[in-house]
């Protein structure tokens, strides 16, 4: 919906102000049933994706599923076998990378070794062609973007890996692109750098709300914090696609509940209605109440996805939801305990606040969830 | 310097394995000193005090003044350069093909340039004689398909001849060192810089020229140092005028019987190669080597 309005605003404007008018509406990228094959083998096959104006999509999916591909095909490394790529209202199949105006940003940073930090940034505006003034402007304004104003003169071999990263954004985003691209940027950092540069780019994206954004990555929080919208991607398909929190909450299939935030799912049979949008399943003995969204239908065997920070120890009396578990193993983790329980053959996890007396390996424990938390998950058809 | 020290720091126990060393040092020095040193010493001193007359540097001077010394002196130095140049900017851009342009033949391509290294360097001059001779392919084709008395070709039997000869057995020396060069930049750099705006052309001059200027310059002081030394090139050529200081050193000692003369002029030639080859090791110590490669 909202692309069709930037087209419109963009068919409006005089024709020397197509660009402006189109930065400060921002562009879609578009993909149009896109497939890419290398040799025989198809590794993307038929995406349809639209990332709205402004908007972060990631896309999330294990090592070989066909995320870079989908990215390079945007950048114009690789050639669809068929289908077509849209910027803005632009069909830029044909085009050749330098002609397409992409940020992109790599795992490995790929900065020019023999260029300072400041010749770095500057490398996409001259090569645009931008005059010296601008440049001169341009950079310093880049560099202070991402906290790295003092660094300007250095050499990148002088950086440590987050200054890197910084510094490849920052000459990304010099020359004003509409659309941005990342190929796991944060995956050759460690954890605490990662968590603070995710941080600081949804700070960017906060300064640049019309900069559209397609982040590649196989970590699910880079994922949910950042992205608005989730593509789940496997074997060179998009399994899932949604909001991200729905995406988290409302898993359409088992690779998703699974790849999105690790969720127990439990094999449940004999489901029923019972209200709306929710129904009635059996585990083993125990009858349990969930949410239903994508309304699979009576009778039908399925999957319980309940995510182990939902699970709450139940007390003595009457509670809806409530399992009886053996206790498997305890772990402390600093913030938090995991405790992993079978219950009628199937493990469990569970994750809660730390506790001064855990439950002790072999004890019975009684675990229960709220229905509104748990929801139905169809099994994934059989992959042939 | 930096590597003698580094060696230093890296051997395990310097003051042990001093002595041991020693011994599997000086044997080689010996049979270099008695094959390479004494007969180069030999040279030396009848360049600086020739047998049977008084040490004088007069004969020295009259010789570097002498008008063939200069016009080879020229000669050598021309050809030399003329080659070098034409062999990094033929080796670039093939090394470039090769390289970046993802065609079948890439890998035998790259065989196929060992292969020419290994080679002697006459074997390329008589393939160009039997093309580009006055009696050759070229020649004969054209003197057929146009009737004509005298062979219209014979640019061979020139300098240029000898400086295309040269670029063509030499340029592979070049390529070596580059196509290392080339495979040890990120392909993602070059993706980054197109996506960046930069067409191709930029992408070689600002990404791809200075990732390979070690061993440009490595490939180049090569070249400068093989073409300043090769006999076998310009007298399988043999074009009259063209006499550079190797030449010169044969038609003095074998042909004239003048050692002296030889000699002094051979010294000239040993200290320009002894300076190109210091060169091309401090440009190699200087980029650690690395990219830089080895022929
Ligand atoms: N240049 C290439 N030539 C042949 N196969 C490739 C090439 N690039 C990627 N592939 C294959 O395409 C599939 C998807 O790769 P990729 O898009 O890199 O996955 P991801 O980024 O999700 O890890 C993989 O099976 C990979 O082996
Ligand atoms: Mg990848």
């Amino acid at each position: 919906m909202v692309d069709i309005t930037a087209q419109e605003i963009e068919r409006c404007a005089p024709l020397d102000g197509v660009r402006t008018a189109s930065r400060t509406s921002g562009s879609r990228i578009g993909f149009e049933d896109v497939s890419v094959a290398y040799g025989g083998l198809t590794v993307l096959k038929s995406l349809t994706l639209t990332v709205h104006p402004g908007e972060i999509v990631a896309l999330i999916g294990p090592s070989g599923s066909g995320k870079t591909t989908a990215l390079r095909v945007v950048a114009g490394f690789v050639r669809p076998s068929s289908g077509r790529i849209m910027i803005g209202d632009r069909d830029v199949t044909d085009l050749a990378p330098y002609d397409r105006q992409i940020g992109m940003v790599v795992q490995n940073y790929a900065l020019f070794p023999h260029m300072r930090v400041e010749d770095n940034v500057a490398f996409g505006l001259q090569a645009q062609g931008a005059p010296r003034d601008v440049i001169r402007q341009r950079v310093p304004e880049c560099l202070a973007m991402v906290g790295m104003s003092a660094y300007g003169k250095r050499y990148p071999r002088e950086l440590s890996g987050g200054q890197q990263q910084r510094v490849a954004i920052a000459r990304a985003l010099a020359p004003k692109p509409q659309v941005l691209l990342l190929d796991e940027p944060l995956s050759a950092l460690d954890t605490q750098i990662r968590r603070a540069m995710i941080d600081e780019i949804a700070k960017l994206h906060h300064d640049l709300p019309d900069l559209t954004v397609l982040y590649v990555t196989h970590d699910q929080t880079e994922a949910l914090t950042l992205a608005n919208h989730i593509g789940i991607m496997r074997d060179g398909e998009m399994q899932a696609f949604g909001e991200a929190q729905a995406l988290f909450r409302h898993p359409p299939t088992r690779f998703a509940a699974e790849f999105l935030g690790r969720a127990n799912l439990l094999s449940v049979g004999g489901l029923t209605a019972a209200g709306p949008g929710e129904a009635r399943v059996r585990f083993g003995g125990a009858e349990l109440l969930a949410r239903n969204p994508h309304n699979l239908p009576e009778g039908r065997d399925c999957l319980l996805c309940v995510r182990p920070h939902h699970m709450r120890f139940a007390g003595e009396g009457a509670v809806a939801n409530a399992l009886t578990g053996v206790v498997q193993s305890v772990q402390w983790q600093g913030d938090v305990h995991n405790i992993t329980l079978t219950a009628e053959g199937e493990s469990l996890r569970m994750t809660c606040v730390p506790m001064a007396v855990p439950p002790a390996l072999g004890d019975q424990l009684r675990v229960c969830f709220d229905p509104s938390e748990v929801t139905l998950v169809p099994e994934d058809a059989p992959r042939g | 310097m930096a590597d003698l020290a580094a060696h230093a720091v890296a051997s395990p126990r310097p003051g042990r394995s001093f002595r041991a060393g020693l011994l599997w040092v000086v044997p080689p020095l010996l049979v270099l000193l008695v094959l390479f040193f004494y007969p180069l010493s030999l040279i030396v001193r009848e360049a600086l005090a020739p047998e049977g007359e008084g040490a004088s540097l007069l004969h020295i001077e009259t010789v570097l003044r002498s008008r063939e010394f200069v016009s080879g002196l020229y000669h050598t130095v021309v050809i030399a350069g003329s080659a070098t140049a034409g062999c990094l900017v033929l080796g670039f851009v093939l090394s470039l093909v090769i390289a970046f342009i993802p065609f079948p033949g890439a890998p035998i391509a790259g065989r196929l340039i060992d292969m020419i290294i290994a080679l002697p360097t006459f074997l390329m001059t008589l393939a160009f004689t039997f093309i580009y001779g006055s009696a050759g392919l070229l020649n004969g084709l054209l003197v057929d398909a146009f009737h004509l008395e005298q062979p219209p070709v014979d640019f061979l039997y020139s300098q240029w001849g000898v400086i295309l000869a040269e670029i063509t057995v030499f340029t592979p020396f070049v390529m070596r060192p580059l196509l290392a060069a080339f495979s040890t930049i990120e392909p993602a750099q070059l993706e980054v810089a197109s996506s960046l705006g930069a067409r191709p052309f930029r992408v070689i001059r600002q990404i791809i020229l200075p990732a390979s200027l070690p061993a440009l310059l490595a490939g180049g002081s090569l070249c400068l140092l093989l073409t300043v030394n090769e006999f076998g090139i310009v007298l399988f050529i043999g074009a009259k005028d063209v006499i550079t200081l190797p030449m010169l050193v044969y038609a003095k000692a074998i042909q004239e019987f003048d050692y002296t003369s030889a000699c002094v002029i051979a010294v000239v030639n040993v200290v320009l190669s002894l300076g190109l080859y210091g060169l091309y090791r401090a440009i190699i110590s200087h980029f650690g080597g690395g990219n830089a490669g080895r022929v």
